[in-house]
């Protein structure tokens, strides 16, 4: 067992390593669960009003199939998308302690002392599969709390642990092949992304006339949606996760042991020789840097505006039998008509998704400067605005496309569910985007920090993390209104439904512009890299 | 073009309580290969950021090629190129694509060379970024600078982490450079061999403070040369001589270190002994460094013994 020698301590390492972060995902995702079980009793208090819910085809493809009718059971599957979200948080846990450690070159620190060989795989995997132990045990825990019977809160617990688990070693087999952690990443993400679009064909298919139901048995999201807790409780299905979850684990061994330590089983690509004559501002570069992170976010909201839009006419129905329903879409969405104001609240969440979006390229200008990638750029004849502004672009036009892609695709599904879409994409197109102003608000947070408190830089994220509260539970917890007003978002017209005033649009694009203005101003003068 | 290509004069600099620079000193002048050595820690790197006017002195004048280092950064770096300590790519981007991207916003390259020099430091340009060594990374670095048609370079450690024959490429080009075109380079390093082979001047820094500067010659004489000798006599009244170090004697054979200064005075002491055999050697480069980097030294004011 010499191979192992040293797993202990690497353990050890990987949870001190990961002290914060995995309390907070864990206690996160428990946290949103145990508000499940008490709301959804309250909006669908009938087993008749939950069949109905779950009976749309654009529920099927979100969550699965609703198996019974029992608080429990819908419980279970209205947090069927929950198998995906542990499944890409044990992939990326298992390749950040993996193939990132070595390519930046820390494994080989670790290699050189008396540690096994596969002492570091094994590591990743123990503490990935024991953090998802641990979210079953909570899970378990909480849903008893909420009065569910404790077996079928077992099977649900162990239900996202097998998924995180099956998926952690999906990341341990993907973290051999590629040199590099993006593009493990890639693979193994990948992978998860086929695991959850086969179930939606299988399940939809279900749902009509059954010919490709074998569709949800090829992946294990498929599997441990047939879990089914509190209902028929089918312990065999965990069986075989644990087997798939032990083969990968064999096969990601097995793989480690036949390459070299930095190498992948894939050779990397070789790029060009010479740059392409485009290849010579500091935007062209920009574009290099972003434009994975476009295509991705871009990608991520058609589909979501696909979904949300093909929700829309079911939910109209539903809301008319259910006045709870009702009264939330009507909270986040406003007053006027159903549908719209559903759509409206959609709106509002993409909008705070592309803030997190733009968040997030706004802060690759200092992960720029951070990583010293700023300072050839800057020594040659490039002016720190030009360098900033380069990135800024991306940082407002990235979440513009983003939007509209989103606006147009809900807009397109939608409208094609109730044969206007020519009247449904213009408005929708035009609810998408006037959600801009607060994203660019937030931007300009995020840039204004970076010039004048660069190590605040980060508190960006609490920032859209307050926004998000308000949006969520603001109005029904009776903050009072300068609170709420704090939030950007607080002020976009709740389109499509609500008229659209140009006022607090173009107070908000005017506060960013000053944001931003001011952020430069202070990167202007400072020290390159801030200290 | 000025006498004077980079003049910095009493630059202090202070990140929070730590004090970077304390009156730092440097002058290079037009056409020279300028040694700038320190301790690790000693202000090197603050100091060309500080000429490149990425980080700005809290007192002091930093000029370059005549212009302002803050005001005028933009401007003066199309005439400069810079090479800093620690090289980091895009993990996307080939060797090849970034030597191509800063040359043309440093405002053109010269393809000729670049080839050569992409040959002659054995560089694979088209490799990614995250695959590259410590030491490829820094030649796609140089291979950038170096192609550069500019007056100026400044080099932040460039030979640290290339191999032997890398380290001989690039002491042939930077002389090569010297003989064709006589461009002016800032060079900090720790290798004594290379700033002995291609600097005219050095400047020595520590803990922010300029400690000497000149040419190496005009070092030397400030420093002791090592004598060994086989004596007729004991060796009375060595010891007792001003600027004599380290005498150590047995069987008729002594060794000492003696300071320019006091060379003539020993000698003549030990002639008068009755020399059999004699060995002088001058300073190494080495002693020289170390007897500036050795923190306690300078406070004893230079008396101080080296550790042998």
């Amino acid at each position: 067992m010499t191979k192992l020698t040293g797993t202990g301590g690497l353990v050890r390492l990987v949870l001190r390593r990961d002290r914060l972060l995995m309390p907070v995902w864990i206690g996160f995702l428990c946290l949103v669960l145990i508000s499940f079980p008490s709301s959804l009793r309250e909006v669908f208090p009938t087993a008749a009003e939950r069949r109905q819910y779950a009976d749309s085809p654009g529920f099927v493809a979100l969550y699965g199939r609703l198996s019974g009718s029992s608080l429990g059971e819908f419980v279970a599957w209205r947090a069927g998308f929950l198998p995906v979200i542990v499944g890409l948080i044990g992939l990326l846990t298992v390749i950040r302690h993996t193939r990132v450690e070595e390519e930046t070159g820390r494994r080989e620190l670790l290699g050189a002392t008396a540690i096994g060989r596969h002492a570091g795989l094994i590591a990743a995997l123990a503490a990935a599969l024991g953090a998802n132990l641990v979210l079953a045990a909570l899970v378990t825990l909480s849903m008893t709390g909420q009065d569910l019977p404790v077996a079928g809160s077992v099977a649900f617990g162990l239900e996202l642990a097998a998924a995180g688990a099956v998926f952690a070693a999906v990341g341990a087999v993907a973290a051999q092949l590629t040199s590099s952690a993006t593009g493990a990443r890639g693979i193994a993400t990948t992978v998860l992304g086929a695991a959850y679009l086969l179930p939606v064909a299988g399940d939809l298919s279900d749902h009509a006339d059954g010919s490709l139901a074998w569709l949800s048995w090829l992946s294990p999201i498929g599997w441990v949606h047939r879990i089914q807790p509190y209902g028929r409780d089918r312990w065999s299905i965990l069986a075989l996760a644990a087997a798939l979850t032990a083969v990968l684990m064999a096969a990601a061994i097995a793989l480690s042991a036949r390459r070299d330590l930095g190498a992948g089983l894939l050779p990397p690509r070789p790029g060009p020789a010479t740059a392409t004559p485009y290849l010579r501002t500091p935007l062209a570069l920009a574009w290099r840097l972003h434009r994975g992170l476009l295509a991705g976010w871009t990608a991520g909201f058609a589909v979501l505006g696909v979904v949300f839009g093909s929700l829309a006419e079911g939910i109209g129905d539903l809301q008319r039998d259910n006045p709870t329903l009702r009264d939330i879409f009507a909270r986040m969405g406003g007053p006027t008509g159903l549908i719209d104001a559903y759509l409206a609240g959609i709106m509002g969440i993409l909008g705070l998704i592309a803030a997190a979006y733009s968040i997030q390229a706004t802060l690759r200008l200092q992960l720029e400067e951070t990583s010293g990638r700023a300072e050839p750029i800057l020594a040659t004849a490039v002016s720190r605005l030009r360098w900033a502004g380069s990135h800024l672009t991306f940082t407002l036009l990235g979440p513009t496309v983003a939007l509209a892609t989103a606006g147009l695709t809900t807009g397109l599904t939608y409208g094609l569910s109730t044969a206007h879409p020519g009247r449904q994409l213009p408005r929708l197109l035009g609810a998408a985007t006037v959600q801009l102003p607060a994203v660019w608000v937030l931007a300009a947070t995020a840039v204004a920090l970076f010039g004048l408190l660069p190590r605040l830089a980060p508190a960006t994220w609490g920032a859209l993390a307050a926004c998000l509260l308000v949006f969520m539970v603001g109005a029904a917890m009776h903050l009072s209104h300068w609170l709420l007003d704090l939030s950007p978002f607080t002020h976009i017209p709740k389109a499509p439904g609500a008229a659209v005033s140009a006022t607090p649009l173009v107070w908000l694009t005017a506060t960013a512009a000053a944001l931003t203005a001011a952020g430069l101003n202070g990167l202007r003068h400072r020290d390159i890299p801030s200290t | 073009m000025t006498a004077e290509a980079v003049r910095a004069a009493g630059l202090f600099k202070a990140f929070g309580t730590t004090r970077a620079l304390d009156g730092l000193e440097l002058t290079v002048r037009a056409d020279e290969v300028h040694g700038f050595l320190g301790p690790n820690g000693a202000g090197k790197t603050t100091t060309m950021r500080i000429l490149l006017g990425l980080v700005r002195a809290d007192a002091g004048t930093a000029r370059l090629l005549g212009g302002d280092c803050w005001q005028d950064a933009t401007a003066l770096h199309r005439q400069l190129a810079y090479v800093p300590g620690d090289v980091v790519l895009w993990p996307n981007l080939s060797g090849g694509e970034v030597i191509d991207l800063l040359g043309r916003l440093r405002g053109g390259l010269n393809q000729r060379r670049r080839a050569e020099l992409v040959e002659r430091f054995d560089l694979d340009p088209r490799k990614k970024g995250r695959a590259y060594s410590r030491g490829n990374r820094q030649k796609v670095a140089l291979v950038a600078a170096l192609a550069s048609d500019v007056e100026l370079l400044l080099l932040d450690e460039p030979t640290a982490g290339l191999d032997p024959l890398m380290e001989d490429v690039f002491r042939q080009v930077i002389r090569e450079d010297q003989c064709r075109d006589g461009r002016t380079v800032l060079l900090s390093s720790h290798i004594l061999a290379e700033v002995e082979a291609l600097c005219d001047r050095v400047t020595i820094i520590r803990d922010g403070r300029t400690v000497e500067t000149g040419t190496l010659d005009e070092l030397r004489h400030l420093t002791r040369t090592s004598i060994q000798a086989e004596l007729a006599g004991p060796p009375t009244g060595l010891a007792a001589l001003l600027g004599v170090h380290n005498l150590r004697a047995e069987d008729g054979r002594v060794r000492f270190d003696v300071d320019a200064s006091g060379l003539d005075a020993a000698l003549r002491q030990l002639t008068e002994v009755g020399v059999r055999s004699l060995v002088s050697r001058p300073p190494t480069l080495e002693e020289l460094f170390l007897r500036h980097y050795q923190q306690t030294e300078v406070a004893n004011g230079g008396r101080a013994e080296l550790s042998r």
